[in-house]
């Protein structure tokens, strides 16, 4: 894809990012924890990405940095989309929060919090969202069991 | 019951902002809210000072599930997240798989997969303002519009076999094409579509007691609805055209005339409106795509000729072993995905609807990431909420159209 913000995007985050890849027309960046939020701060104030859309993580277990954490941003004015990834890893897997930036990073982050145990630092308010207080885990790192039963109300036999 | 049974959510406050004000928790199953959903407001007489929306009470471990199925057995799956527009769920992960496979569907399955789409739209829009308007008293306007999608639920029932969960799209295709006589009962149902919604528009656009609840209710600012992510119609109705068909035309929506209709003030009034313009314009679509598909360019089959996903004919599977071998290893070990990771976005009636998908080249995904739009709109409804009467929760959160299965997943 010729897009003048992609070749344009490239340049500016290139230094930090390292090389960018093409997706199925969605423009990758692989970034380190510590640049992320710089970065977004850039994508959103000198390049227009004013939707932050979706944040989830996937689980490499095994691997190390174990969890890879993916972001997508969507520009109103330039009609693009941008995924950012940053690897963090199982003994401490911080990140800093994007609620500074954008308002619906709050509840997403929850979410990612409940389901990988990621921790989002300078979000206040990581309270179980789809899940609920007291839940032990986190239900889709790949070495939690489907299985697994918590029930809130005992069983009755 | 020895124990008493712990609260499964913590309130973010738990002490009230002044002396004279009281906590209140409404839901999660209130007669007056559609959708399983809990909100803990504290209140000043009937006004809302603040409130903490708790959803997920229907979360169903839908993408722990995922990571164990075959990719084929995931479409029942999607079809459970927003039930009242199934047909769009299906369609936006088996884009999803068909970027990663690199599998181009055929004409006719494209312009039929996008009539399903604008088709879908319309029946989830009914629903929603039906419910929206009888929660406001207007019975009348409901039955009329649930009496239309009735006639709908029917006619994509002949031919999916199923009134709500369809179960209708296949990667690489569809699950079998229009019946007989199926485009001339989709006209049919459309002309009474718009005679009935034109007594809608009569009975309710300047209906007085509709304008004051509506108007000036459950209003957010362009700023809040893109910072909080917002899509669809919540962010239109501030007047912001953003709409995937347009912006990132998929699908057939290049070759389509339609307006994408926006607001003004972004409150309950607009999402109203915007709604029922849009309804307007999927029927205006629909019919383009009749036409269409009548025409003897788009006679052809609708599912690709591909061996990795597309099952074999199964009077083949009965009579020659290659298509009984391809139709077990479809079925024991899904279609090989090559790996690697796609994000389809499609514009749902409720917003941006985008899957998420990594393989690493199995016949199982990897990993499945719903981006629900009702989900991230609840992350900003106490913002339409605050502020309000306590009466105003139940149209604002209407027109929000919180659907339960896709929020909570």
């Amino acid at each position: 894809m010729a897009d003048p913000i992609f070749s344009t995007l490239q340049q500016a985050l290139v230094p930090a990012a390292g090389p960018a890849t093409l997706a199925h027309g969605i423009l990758v960046f692989m970034l380190t924890p510590a640049e992320l939020q710089p970065a977004v701060r850039r994508l959103r104030d000198e390049f227009g990405f004013d939707l932050f859309l979706d944040v989830t993580a996937v689980d490499w277990l095994g691997q190390s940095p174990r969890f890879e954490l993916v972001y997508h941003f969507y520009s109103t004015t330039h009609k693009q989309r941008v995924r950012l990834k940053a690897r963090v890893d199982e003994g401490d897997p911080t990140v800093d929060s994007l609620v500074p930036l954008y308002g619906s990073a709050a509840f997403m982050e929850r979410e990612c919090h409940d389901m990988y145990g990621i921790v989002f630092r300078g979000n206040s308010d990581l309270r179980p969202i789809l899940l609920y207080e007291g839940f032990v885990g986190h239900p889709l790192r790949k070495d939690y069991p489907k299985q697994r039963e918590q029930p809130l109300v005992p069983y009755r036999s | 019951m020895d124990t008493p049974l712990r609260n499964p959510v913590r309130s973010i406050f738990e002490t009230t902002l002044r002396d004279d004000s009281v906590v209140v928790n409404i839901g999660p199953s209130h007669p007056a809210t559609h959708g399983t959903v809990q909100i803990i407001a504290e209140l000043d007489g009937e006004r809302v000072l603040r409130s903490d929306v708790h959803c997920g009470y229907l979360h169903r471990g839908f993408e722990k599930e995922c990571e164990d199925h075959t990719w084929h057995n995931l479409i029942p799956y999607v079809d459970r997240l927003n039930y009242v527009s199934a047909l769009i769920n299906d369609f936006a992960y088996c884009d999803g798989v068909e970027q990663l496979m690199g599998v181009q569907i055929t004409p006719r399955c494209r312009v039929l997969r996008t009539l399903l789409s604008e088709y879908s739209r319309l029946v989830d829009h009914l629903t929603c303002l039906a419910a929206g308007l009888m929660e406001l008293g207007a019975m009348t306007a409901f039955l009329y519009l649930v009496m239309v999608r009735d006639y709908m639920y029917e006619h994509l029932a002949a031919l999916t076999g199923a009134r709500v969960t369809y179960t209708y799209g296949r990667i690489g295709g569809l699950a079998r094409d229009l019946p007989e006589g199926w485009l001339a009962r989709m006209e049919e149902i459309l002309v009474q579509y718009e005679e009935f919604v034109d007594r809608v528009h009569v009975l309710v656009d300047r209906n007085r007691i509709f304008i004051d609840r509506m108007r000036n209710v459950g209003v957010i600012s362009t700023a809040d609805a893109l910072s909080y992510g917002f899509t669809g119609v919540i962010l239109r109705s501030t007047g912001v055209p953003r709409d995937l068909r347009k912006d990132m035309p998929y699908l057939a929506y290049a070759e389509l005339d339609f307006e994408v209709p926006v607001g003004i003030k972004g409150d309950n009034y607009d999402r109203y409106y915007v709604r029922m313009r849009e309804m307007d314009e999927s029927v205006h679509m629909m019919r383009q795509l009749a036409q269409m598909l009548q025409s003897p360019a788009l006679q052809g089959p609708i599912n690709v000729d591909d061996r990795r996903c597309t099952f074999p004919d199964k009077p083949l599977v009965y009579r020659e072993i290659e298509s009984l071998i391809n139709h077990f290893k479809l079925v024991i070990d899904g279609p090989v995905v090559p790996a690697g990771e796609a994000y389809s976005a499609h514009e749902s009636p409720n917003g941006e609807l985008g899957f998420y998908l990594v393989s690493t080249g199995s016949g199982t995904p990897y990993k499945v990431h719903c981006r629900a739009p009702s989900f991230v709109h609840m992350g900003g409804a106490h913002l339409m909420l605050d502020g309000g009467q306590l009466a105003d929760i139940v149209p604002t959160f209407g027109s929000i159209n919180m659907i339960g299965g896709e929020c909570d997943r």
